[in-house]
């Protein structure tokens, strides 16, 4: 039984929407008017950091607060749009002072400091590109980013470099400099303390005069096969983020907006850096990791109007109750979106009532750039469903034929792969060094997402699962080749399948089961290490939760392990077609 | 039933390293953070969590689990509910 449609009515809101007539934005929406809003990028180019920077400044709206940082202690750092301008004016001093040259990749391993901020809006003023890494990540993941990424710089912590980092760094022959922050001095000779050069940088730069098809980001995302790929996007997708910050985040000009997520993942960027500060708006910035009762003050302390933040937080303040909400006073809340994998129905139910407005549900992914499908603040929500197609974004579900074709399916309600016709502004425009999978990627004038979804009469998308073997843990896509892969350098190790298990919290929780090589015996102690040598080399995030044995893992004639069937039989469901079984499973 | 910071202290570490196996425990620092000392995320702290419950009998109410962040603190949160 779906819940019950929650009903919007347009007089109701507090503040008049930037969308308050669904069709009529899609009829009128086109990217150039977006181009014109945000007015002439540096030297009659485009770049980002301009449009999110020195255009306020230019506007006179310089002394406004840009990014306020809270820190895990207590302590709070205020910037205003000419105190953000002027760091990311020294940062891109210093990359220039390095040698680092427009196009190159400059990485950010980091926790959520304001270094960070300042990395990411100097690297783009510069001409080069952004590449954000998980913290969380182990020195595996971020090795083969870093490589396959063509990494030219790296700003990181001190304790992550040492630990994650400085171990194999040799091995990155076109790594010019490495710039450590949060502190005066830096770990070894081939690094430079990042606080000193900053404080010796000029505070003016002219912005790079970059041209709209120029590299801008590089965020990476795991494959069910071979290495992760690195997902090229340009200083146009600036469009795509201003015109979704509008229609999909309601984004107003006096906003105070907070986006839990982690820069190192795209959301974090997107939409935790760009889309806020094209807009103009006010950035919390929030260096702990996730506390209830933290975040509740921080709505309340810092009146923040928009929040965007996603299912796995909002279950872990489910599990916590509502009551506790009662005690902040948080109606300085006017929109609430989530997005990182579907947010289920009863979440949003259980917002309605314990905020007094509902989570409005979203979907996207790394390639897409920025957000696709919404809810939006001005249109009914059906609990369970992702919401439509932004303006200006054309959807559809598809089948792929048996012959490589793809149809489009038409009629409602059926279920088919979720895609796109290619074009709008922030869409991939290539993974990096890899032009066959980009290719892959698109058939029939589509672009394939990989979810498979449907659409409902009222053209209502719906959420359904992978079409292939990725997981969805904690809103991070999580690649089984990537795990598979660590776990089959342990010694013992004879072959592994990984999948994600439904969890309560976190969506889907990574599993690998694994066969053992001769002489080696199933124990505690073994498993142990499997976890340990997984999680060191992987990181937490990434690092399977359970680990199983199994004598054989079920195969295909090609050798390939079946992971579906690993799956639905570890959660004692239809098995479906066997056909391709050659070699199944043994206990 | 009492138990003795002795049982608490075997017990989370215990689980401690079942969640983590890699680290060695003598050699963190008990009272930092213990997802900066272990590399631990808020899923692993989730987990440690019920699995402390579960194991010690310990009603542990979501609402204080930023009160067991490290291990000092976690011991002398667990002695005093026991």
């Amino acid at each position: 039984m779906p819940l019950p449609r929650i009903v919007k009515e347009l007089q109701a809101l507090r503040q008049a929407p930037n969308l308050d007539d669904y069709a009529k934005a899609c009829r009128e929406f086109s990217y150039e008017a977006v181009r014109e809003r945000l007015g002439p990028g540096p030297g009659g180019g485009a770049n980002i950091s301009f449009w999110a920077l020195d255009r306020h400044i230019a506007a006179g709206r310089g002394e406004r607060l840009g990014l306020r940082w809270l820190g895990r202690d207590g302590t709070q750092r205020d910037f205003t749009y000419a105190e953000l301008d002027a760091g990311a004016n020294r940062f891109a001093n210093v990359l220039r002072s390095a040698g680092i040259g427009p196009g190159e990749r400059v990485f950010a391993l980091m926790r959520r400091t304001p270094e960070l901020y300042l990395a990411a809006l100097g690297t783009l003023k510069a001409g080069a590109v952004f590449c954000p890494l998980f913290s969380q990540f182990g020195p595996e993941p971020i090795r083969a980013r870093m490589e396959i990424g063509d990494a030219a710089a790296l700003v990181t912590g001190e304790a992550l470099y040492r630990r994650k980092v400085a171990p194999w760094r040799d091995a990155l022959p076109g790594l010019k400099a490495v710039f450590i922050t949060e502190t005066d001095a830096a770990p070894d000779e081939t690094t430079q303390a990042l606080r000193a050069l900053l404080a010796e940088a000029a505070p003016h730069f002219d912005c790079a005069p970059t041209q709209a098809e120029d590299m801008a980001l590089l965020h990476f995302t795991s494959g069910t096969t071979g290495r992760p790929k690195g997902v090229i996007h340009v200083h146009e997708a600036a469009l795509h983020h201003y015109a979704t910050g509008a229609y999909a985040l309601d984004l107003h000009a006096d906003d105070v907006f907070w986006c839990t997520a982690d820069p190192g993942w795209v959301t974090g960027t997107s939409y935790g850096i760009l889309a806020p500060l094209l807009h103009g708006v006010s950035l919390i910035v929030d260096e702990a990791e996730f506390d209830a009762q933290r975040w509740y003050g921080i709505l309340q302390d810092q009146a923040v109007t928009v929040w965007y933040t996603a299912p796995t937080a909002i279950r872990m303040l489910m599990r916590l109750g509502g009551e506790i909400a009662k005690d902040y006073d948080l109606s300085a809340l006017r929109f609430m979106a989530s997005v990182g994998e579907p947010l289920n129905p009863e979440a949003v139910v259980w917002s309605n009532e314990v905020f007094g407005r509902p989570f409005h549900d979203n979907w996207w992914q790394t390639e897409t750039g920025g957000i696709m499908i919404a809810n939006y603040a001005a249109v009914d929500i059906k609990p369970g469903s992702m919401g439509r197609p932004l303006p200006g974004i054309r959807a559809g579900i598809v089948a792929r034929e048996a012959d490589g074709e793809v149809r489009e399916i038409a009629e409602p309600d059926t279920p088919g792969e979720l895609a796109f016709r290619p074009g709008w502004p922030s869409m991939m425009r290539g993974y990096l060094h890899e032009e066959a999978r980009y290719k892959k990627a698109f058939a029939g004038g589509w672009y394939l997402s990989g979810d498979l979804a449907q659409r409902d009469a009222e053209g209502y998308y719906w959420f359904l699962g992978r079409a292939d073997d990725m997981i969805k843990s904690a809103g991070h896509l999580i690649g089984p080749f990537e795990v598979e892969s660590a776990l089959m350098e342990h010694p013992a190790v004879a072959e592994v399948g990984v999948i994600g298990l439904p969890d309560e919290v976190a969506g889907e929780a990574v599993m690998a089961f694994v066969a053992l090589k001769p002489g080696f015996d199933e124990s505690e102690a073994l498993q142990k290490e499997l976890q340990g040598h997984a999680r060191k080399r992987l990181g937490p995030a990434v690092a399977p939760r359970q680990i199983a044995f199994r004598k054989n893992l079920p195969k295909t004639r090609s050798g390939k392990i079946m992971r579906r069937l690993l799956k639905a039989r570890e959660l004692g469901l239809e098995v479906g077609d066997l056909s391709t079984l050659e070699s199944d499973e043994q206990r | 039933m009492s138990l003795s910071e002795e049982q608490i202290r075997s017990v989370l570490v215990e689980e401690l390293g079942r969640i983590a196996p890699e680290v060695e425990l003598d050699t963190i620092d008990p009272d930092g953070d213990l997802r900066d000392e272990m590399d631990i995320d808020s899923m692993d702290h989730l987990n440690l969590m019920i699995a402390l419950h579960q194991r010690l009998g310990i009603a542990i109410p979501e609402i204080d689990y930023p009160k067991l962040l490290t291990l000092n603190d976690a011991i002398r949160y667990l002695v005093a509910r026991s």
